[in-house]
């Protein structure tokens, strides 16, 4: 009976379509009367929700990304604006586009072309290094020529700059680390994300570059037509802003025939090399790709922060951002925006606001819980735990990847209407895509 | 005319002498045989044409241009693929999309260009699909198109890796042990394919096989390695009589025959 009429349900797009715009609105609504006060996680979470439940509706495709994209520019920002925890929402909002593109980034590596890389982190402080130079005072120390800092209305440039600026450290760091595979790999990447961050923790002498330990402060926000850019819930549309552009790079390159060969490669690179492909060059392509995300990024969070130090950019970070891949599913984009997702707001979010409620209840004496405790302070030892249940139980990670299926009767029907398979006709079709 | 040409290859693996001093030559359009007993250094000779492994010394031309120093995709370019004996194939990916990667050096589409959405470049894509369908028409796969390529039957598997080759339109196709592991009528089905595609496809094939039956049947010109040593070589009849060939190899066979 239930399972009848959710399949009923299921074929009509109309019914779906019903329900998707209800449950938007009355979790927006929720959101927007519930915001003051403590339990506003909830109707959050739950307008969150409405993304997944969008990603598995049987609709157009079309209109699946324009609604997830209204949720997410519109409904969001509007519902959760008229509480004093507006900008707090828009805080974690921005650090999860940040995040997700940045793991789709390292899905490039990790997932599509199957490169551990463990010092992923690097590009980012690469990125966020760029802008912080030049957006404030600390060019002066160095630069021959020109005042520093630009003016804010050049951020948008340098979210250009920081992606190639990342891009080419993708591809120097590439070329001596691409020697070595798997393990080693993993090994030699770490060791230079850790090179990375120590070298702009040191590069204040014998020319001040970095400012060293001291981290570059007074970054200034950005401008766009005379107007500053600096709160979260504006940062939030420069975020969103490439968080598209990632989006549609990772979705054009994945199912065309530089996607299929990183897929290729890391399958077997044996068999991918006797086709045709090029070793180093696809895999720098990926190192490249996936970097320049990362160092748009980093911009984004330089100009944001309007401070950045070497302790932004450790190990840890690195291993935050492969965590959300592997809990996501390594390869698959759903999968890895949501892992990115989840982490943040259990992260920033949800274990934030379980350990002040804990806190409440132990000053009104209803719970001691030790400070030690506190849930925002085991975040480590419960993503290892998740990391590790998920390694048993479900290697494939929360959306397991799928394969891109063509239309097979189409090709039949296409197939038919030519000549078959042979000699001449692959002669002739030799000459014409080879010339 | 001679496609191929292998002068005086020489492999050594450490203190092994995997190939030794091998010299051949395979004629366009011909189907020659590699045979010989385990480890007699048959793949090792083909993953020195085709780059995995770099000759010791000795020559190997392509239409008279020496492929040695070329790397593996290089040599794929130079109009060289393969199959391989322990199958290889993206066993994450489509059956379809194993196809494809084979036809990358045919698709011209670059990824600046598939960013931008040029027509040109759906258009190429598109065209590769239809294209990819009928090469796995060809080899009887088309139901399989969407399966995932480590989900196939062995058989199956063999004839996607030789479907995957074409798809590169070689000038010289290298199988290595295509019938092994197939039944007799798996293995009489790949004896047409192969005889087929030297005529439909206008390739030169070169196949290592431990089936004598199939070699017997199908090949023009047979060479024998034996311990990484060319002990005969000659057209099918010659092999079966030669007294060397017999007591290395096909003398094994009888006495297990009896
Ligand atoms: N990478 C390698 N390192 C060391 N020795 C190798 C290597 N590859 C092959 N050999 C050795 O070279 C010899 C020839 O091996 P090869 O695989 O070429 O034999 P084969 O004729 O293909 O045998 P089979 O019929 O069993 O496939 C064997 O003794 C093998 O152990
Ligand atoms: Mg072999």
């Amino acid at each position: 009976m239930v399972k009848e009429w959710f399949h009923k349900f299921s074929q009509s797009s109309r019914a779906q379509l019903f329900f998707i715009i209800t449950y938007v609105l009355v979790t927006c609504l929720g959101l927007y009367l519930l915001e003051d006060s403590a339990s506003a996680i909830f109707p959050f979470l739950l307008v969150l929700l409405s993304l997944l439940i969008l990603y598995y509706m049987k609709i157009n495709v079309k209109l699946k990304w324009a609604i997830g994209f209204i949720i997410i520019a519109v409904m969001i920002p509007l519902s959760a604006s008229q509480g004093s925890n507006f900008q707090a929402f828009m805080d974690v909002g921005t650090l999860v586009l940040i995040y997700v593109a940045m793991s789709l980034g390292l899905n490039i590596v990790v997932g599509f072309a199957g490169l551990l890389d463990l010092g992923f982190i690097a590009f980012f402080a690469v990125g966020a290094y760029t802008y912080g130079i030049f957006g404030s005072k600390q060019a002066n120390h160095f630069m021959p020529f020109g005042h520093y800092p630009l003016p804010g209305d050049t951020f948008w440039i340098f979210i250009f700059v920081g992606a190639i600026i990342a891009a080419i450290f993708g591809i120097l760091l590439g070329i001596p680390v691409l020697r070595v595979r798997g393990d080693y790999l993993a090994i030699v990447t770490l060791g230079f994300g850790e090179i990375i961050r120590i070298v702009f923790n040191n590069m204040d002498h014998p020319i001040n570059i970095t400012n060293g330990s001291m981290g570059i402060s007074q970054i200034q926000p950005p401008r766009i037509f005379g107007y500053p850019i600096d709160t979260p819930s504006e940062f939030y549309y420069v975020a969103l802003f490439i968080f598209i552009l990632v989006i549609y790079v990772v979705k054009h390159l994945e199912n065309s025939k530089l996607g299929r060969s990183w897929k290729a490669v890391r399958d077997n690179e044996i068999a991918a090399q006797a086709m045709g492909i090029p070793l180093v060059k696809t895999k720098l392509a990926a190192f490249a790709i996936g970097a320049s995300f990362s160092g748009m990024m980093g911009t984004v969070f330089a100009a944001k922060q309007m401070f950045v130090d070497a302790t932004s950019f450790t190990y840890l970070e690195s291993t935050m951002i492969l965590v959300m891949v592997i809990l996501g599913g390594m390869g698959s984009v759903p999968g890895v925006i949501l892992g990115a997702a989840v982490v943040i707001i259990l992260n920033n979010q949800v274990l934030t606001d379980l350990s002040n409620w804990m806190t409440s209840l132990s000053t009104a004496g209803i719970l001691n819980v030790p400070d030690a405790l506190s849930p925002s302070k085991m975040q480590r030892f419960i993503f290892g735990i998740l990391l590790v249940v998920f390694a048993l139980y479900r290697t494939q990670g929360l959306i397991p990847h799928k394969n891109k299926k063509v239309d097979a009767e189409r090709l039949k029907r296409e197939a038919a209407a030519e000549p078959p398979y042979g000699n001449s006709e692959a002669k002739t079709n030799l000459e014409g895509s080879d010339s | 005319m001679n496609v191929l040409e292998v002068k005086n290859l020489t492999k050594q693996f450490g203190g092994l002498t995997a190939t030794n001093d091998i010299t051949m030559t395979v004629e366009k359009n011909s189907i020659t045989a590699v045979i010989g007993p385990n480890g007699a250094g048959k793949t090792t000779f083909f993953n020195m044409i085709t780059a995995v492994y770099k000759p010791t010394s000795g020559d190997i031309l392509l239409n008279g241009h020496s492929l040695v120093g070329l790397k593996p995709h290089e040599v794929s370019k130079f109009g060289i693929t393969r199959t391989f004996q322990n199958i290889r194939l993206f066993n994450e990916q489509t059956v379809i999309d194993n196809v494809l990667i084979g036809m990358h050096q045919h698709l011209k589409a670059h990824w600046v260009g598939t960013l931008l959405r040029l027509p040109s470049i759906r258009l190429e894509e598109e065209k590769a699909k239809v294209q990819a369908y009928k090469i796995l028409k060809y080899v009887g796969l088309e139901d399989y198109v969407n399966e995932n390529a480590g989900n196939l039957a062995y058989g199956a598997q063999r004839r996607l890796e030789i479907a995957r080759a074409i798809a590169a339109r070689p000038k010289v196709l290298l199988l290595d042990e295509p019938a092994a592991g197939m039944n007799p009528k798996e293995t009489k089905k790949l004896t047409d394919l192969i005889h087929d595609m030297r005529t439909r496809l206008d390739v030169t094939i070169v196949l290592i096989e431990h089936d004598m039956k199939l070699v017997m049947e199908i090949s023009d010109y047979i060479y024998v390695l034996d311990h990484g040593e060319l002990i005969a070589q000659g057209k099918p009849d010659e092999i079966r009589n030669n007294q060397r060939v017999i007591e290395a190899y096909l003398g094994k066979v009888a006495a297990e025959n009896d």
